[in-house]
Order: structure tokens, then sequence, then C-alpha cells
């Protein structure tokens, strides 16, 4: 039996964890994220799971880190300022393969910005943010229901990939309030375990080794060294660097295809908006007081890794209008896989974009 | 068993400088553990970056080294989503007091029952010799080369202040003592902090007149006033002279804990 309820997005996004099994919270207040954290406060001890409010965010997810290896299903959300801190312990969850989810609902930046506004201007730092060479996966909400499908699905991915995902929400859609109907359950992937007598870091095809949780006798080392398959620091090798480090971004890469989350609609079309996040909605009123088919729209679910096949759906495409609430951070994405022109149409200050806004904008260089 | 079985033999030579003190820290500590009859796959060694903090990657047990001072928090993690696991934290002076003191006095104040080990060499090791928040006045490191002008932590004094269970200062000399001490930590249910002062000749010891190994442990004994002689000294209103450092338990309570194993 589903039911309905009239949530707001971030208490979406917290019943998607519980719903997919997640047992612990590690974090840190921020608006606009902080009712996250309240419910699974208010939650997690009723459900056998852990809260706990770490002393800043960089504990916050070293905390969640450290669940993860005890084989729990583990999260952490916060927002920009809190992010930036976050960065380093983020590139060591690539590093190490720990599965988890982070959730991010943007506020306008840089610094302390605007708290209470939403913004995205985090998507270039969600994939690039730690240093080195890593990939991740990020995924984007445009609405309460997404807030709580997407956050389950992170979590797959996270078990699936042994990798951070990112729930790339904003203050719009983690504060609005609308209805959502829930599922009895949710789809649960498993993390695959490492057979025992496996070196713990060798993987397979799939470039993804199993995963050897602690407290199961693996007796493994986990390190931010480079290491090799046996776990163990090894940081003066190159070859052995390189294919590590090829390795990590391969394993998501390799799998674009199978992460891509998206909606096509009018494929035919000649103008395509591309869109994720709070914008989508926009572009949804400007599809509903436009029918006929002559705008199409490219509603992205997963950002990265970027699903760059979906700009291929639209074969009569001239050029791609992208509303972002930043100056422009995935219609430079864009560009680098794209012949006919991409039209940035930046926002910033919290508004969303005004379906006139859109109209204009697809209609001036027609 | 021994201490010996819990090294993982296949990761020997280690990377510690010759007359370094940390081999014979994670010796006392591995002789501690063996002694609770701790089985290894339920016990997590955790650290954070530096010399002392490379312990657990020559131990059999799952490990997790982790970022620069930040083993306290992961730990935590560990700890809290899994109480069942015996959670032991190596760490330095510069890894714990510097860039990790943030944690170390909230997990002492949340009295998280984990026990945290201090190699305190009072340098910065790995990275050629800077200075701490645990230099003495007057040292030289390679950033204080006119001598150090600040003034160090106590760290038994913070812990202590901030709320743990059970805080005991040893050396590097003092083995035996050190051992059961760290037994004591690993029994105390609540936060357990172990402050064992070492040497450092390559970096320490090389620029502060220290020309054998022997001469500074020989140092570390002379200046360890034994708490009960310091309490005595403080009883009969005498002076305790400032260069020395008092060793032995400095606090043992029963606090509400967090993470207590069931």
């Amino acid at each position: 039996m589903t039911r309905t309820e009239f949530w707001q997005g971030n208490t979406a996004c917290a019943e998607g964890a519980l719903a997919a099994g997640c047992r612990f919270f590690g974090g840190y207040p921020i608006t606009p994220s902080t009712e996250i954290a309240e419910h699974m406060a208010l939650k997690l001890p009723k459900k056998n799971g852990v809260f706990i409010q770490m002393e800043d965010e960089i504990a916050g997810i070293a905390s969640v880190i450290g669940a993860s290896w005890t084989g729990a299903r583990a999260m952490t959300a916060t927002s920009g300022p809190g992010f930036s801190l976050m960065m380093e312990n983020i590139g060591y969850a690539a590093m190490t393969e720990t599965p988890c989810v982070i959730v991010n609902v943007q506020r306008g930046g840089p610094s302390t910005g605007q708290p209470t506004m939403g913004a995205q201007g985090d998507m270039m730092q969600c994939r690039f943010g730690s240093h080195g060479d890593y990939s991740i996966i990020a995924l984007c909400p445009a609405t309460v229901q997404e807030m709580f499908e997407l956050t389950a699905k992170a979590f797959n991915l996270a078990d699936t990939y042994r990798t951070p995902v990112f729930l790339m929400a904003d203050e719009i859609v983690g504060h609005m309030r609308e209805k959502i109907i829930i599922p009895d359950s949710v789809d649960r992937a498993v993390r695959k375990e490492l057979l025992k007598g496996t070196p713990p870091f060798r993987a397979g095809a799939d470039k993804i080794p199993g995963f050897p949780q602690f407290g199961k006798g693996y007796g493994v080392h986990v390190t931010g060294l480079t290491h090799d398959e046996r776990g163990y620091p090894c940081a003066t090798n190159p070859k052995l660097h390189a294919s590590l480090v090829q390795r990590l971004v391969d394993k998501i890469e390799q799998a674009r295809d199978r992460i891509a989350d998206y909606e096509i609609v009018n494929p035919g079309a000649e103008q395509v908006f591309v869109a994720y996040g709070a914008p989508v909605r926009t572009v949804l009123q400007v599809l509903h007081d436009h029918p006929g088919g002559d705008i199409g729209f490219l509603r992205l679910r997963t950002v990265w890794p970027f699903p760059e096949k979906a700009l291929a759906e639209f074969s009569n495409a001239r050029r791609f209008l992208v509303p972002e609430l930043n100056l422009g951070q995935i219609a430079r994405e864009m560009e680098r896989h794209l012949d006919v022109p991409v039209v940035s149409i930046p926002k910033l200050g919290g508004d969303l974009h005004t379906p006139p806004e859109l109209v204009e904008a697809q209609e001036a260089g027609r | 068993m021994s201490f010996e079985e819990w090294y993982r033999q296949d990761r020997l030579p280690h990377i510690y400088c010759a007359g370094c003190g940390n081999g014979t820290i994670i010796n006392c500590t591995l002789a501690a553990v063996d002694q609770m009859g701790w089985k290894k796959e339920e016990t997590v060694f955790v650290s954070g970056i530096g010399c002392s903090s490379r312990a657990p990657g020559y131990i059999v047990t799952d490990s997790l080294h982790t970022t620069h001072g930040r083993a306290i928090a992961f730990a935590t993690g560990v700890k809290m989503a899994n109480p069942g696991l015996n959670v032991v934290v190596f760490t330095g002076d510069g890894d714990l007091a510097a860039i990790g003191g943030n944690h170390f006095i909230h997990a002492c104040r949340r009295n998280i029952d984990i026990t945290v080990i201090c190699m305190n060499n009072q340098i910065y090791g790995m990275t050629g010799g800077q200075g701490s928040p645990t230099s003495p006045k007057g040292c030289l490191t390679s950033t204080t080369p006119y001598g150090c002008a600040e003034t160090p932590f106590d760290l038994c004094e913070l812990a202590i202040a901030a709320g743990a269970n059970y805080v005991s200062r040893w050396t590097s000399y003092h083995v035996k003592e050190l051992e059961k001490a760290v037994k004591t930590g690993l029994e105390t249910p609540g936060f357990s902090f172990i402050e064992a002062m070492v040497q450092c000749p390559t970096a320490y010891g090389r620029r502060n007149k220290f020309r054998q190994v022997a001469d500074h442990v020989e140092y570390l004994r002379v200046h360890s006033l034994l708490k009960v002689k310091y309490d005595r000294l403080v009883e009969e209103g005498a002076d305790v002279p400032a260069d020395m450092f008092i060793v032995g338990e400095l606090a043992r309570r029963n606090r509400p804990a967090m993470g207590v194993k069931p």
C-alpha cells in the first residue's frame, strides 16, 4: 500500500534514506539542509540506527566513512560552507572506495553567501572539489518526490560502485512542500562482499573490488595513500599509482550509460532545454504553456558522470538552452560534447527563472 | 598469544628510523591488547597522518589509516555504528593536538568508548622536523630556528578538562608502566587517553643536543615526575620543577560513556 503525504523536500530526503536502510547519519547543522539532520535525529534511534551530531562537517563525513566500513549505509547532509569543509575526506572516500551518500542542499555562494536562498553553484565542486583525479556520481532532484527517490537510489549507486554519491539538491527543492507518494519499499542493491582469500583491492572487469567489511575477519588495511591490491601503502611506484587512479575513474566512467538517469521530451525539436534540479520546474511550465512539440527538453537526474548520450537523442537540435542557478557550470560541460551552440541561461540570487525569461531566451536568437 | 602475533609480518620492515620510540609504544599497546584476550576480527586500529599513524599498517586487524587530524572522527563513526568492535587510535602530537585538536576535545566530551594512544615526540617527524603544539619553549625545529616561542599544550590536562574517563602519561623508558596503563585504558569504558613521550632522534634529537638516542631516553626518564611525588610536592607547598612532566595515572573516573559494547 503506497501512501500519500504532503512533505517538505528535506523530510522526503531523510525518509528516502530511511527507506533505503540508512543506519547512520553523522553531520553538522547548516541551513538549508538542517531539517534532514533533524528528521534523522528523530527517526534513526527508533530504527536501531545512529544519529550523531559531530563537531564540524569534516568530522561529519569522517564519521560517515568510518560507519560505512562497518557495513552500515551511512550519509551526511550539508550545504556550501560545510561541503567545502568535507572535500578532503570526500577524496579519501574516493581513494578508499567507501560507499557513502552526501546530500548538498545548495545555497548561494561563495562563502557564507545566501544561507536561505537556492542555488546550483556547487555542481563543479562536487565533481572536482577534492584534490587529484577521481570520479563520482551526482544526482539532482527537481521535486519532493525525487528527493525521496533519488536519495534511496544514491545508496544503491554508492554500494554498487563503491564511491561517494552526491544528492545535489537546492534550497528550493529542499524547502518546498508538495505531494509525495511513498512506496511500500524501495529497491536495494547489495554491497558486493569480498571473496575470502582475494586481495581486498583487486577488481575484476567491472573494476569494483568486493567490500571487506570491518569485523568480519578480513584484516583489511584501508589507507588514503596510494596502495596496492593488498591495500598496502606503495606511494612511490608510478605505474601502481597510475593504474589505481585510472581504475577509480574507469569504474564510474565505463558505467556512465548504466548510471545515466534522464527523461526526454519532444526529441525531434530544434530548440532543446536542458535542466536539472529546481529549474526543471520552470521548463515544465514553459512546455505546458507551449504545447505543440517544437520545444525539446532533456531533464537530467544524473549530472555526473554527465550522460552525454542523451544529447545525441535530439537529432534535429540546432541549439541547447541551459537554465541554471549558477553562471553556466553544466552548460560548459555540455559544450565539450556538442557541435551545435549551447546557450547558457544563468541566474544568480536565489530566484528561479520565470517562464517568460526562458521563453524570451528561447526566442531571442532563433 | 603474544604481542608479536598482532603484527602483519609481510609488512615488515617498518618505516621508522633507527632509534625511534614509536616501535616501543606499539609493542606496549599490542601487549596490552593481547592481554585483553580480544579477538582480532573484533578489533580495529584507526590513525591519521604522521609517523605514529603508520602503526595500524603493521597490525593484522582491520585498520583505517585516514586523513591528517581526523582519526578520532573516523573512529567515532566506526565505534558508534558497531559498538561490538574494540577501537584503538594511534596518533601523534601534531595529528592530535594541532589539526585534530577539535576532534580530540569533542571525543573526550562525548566520552566515546575508544582508546587513544598519542606518541608525543614534540615535533613533526615525518615532514622533517617542524614545530608542533607540544614543542617545548626554546627548542629548535626547522620552523623555530631561533627557538620555539610558543607555550606547549599539556595534552593530558586537555583530555581531563574535556571529560575523558581515563588519562595517563608515560614515556618510552617506562615500558611496563605504559603497557599497564594502556591495558587499564582498554578496560575502562569511555574515552581513554594515554600519552607516551617518545624520542625522535632524526628530527628532534639531532637539533636539540641529544647526540645519542639513549641520551634522549635518559632525558625523558629524569624529567618524568611521578604523579605521587608531584602530589606530595603540591601538598608540601614545594616548587614543581618547570622542565619536568608528570607521569602516571592522571585521571580515572566513571562518567557516562557513549558507544560502550552492549
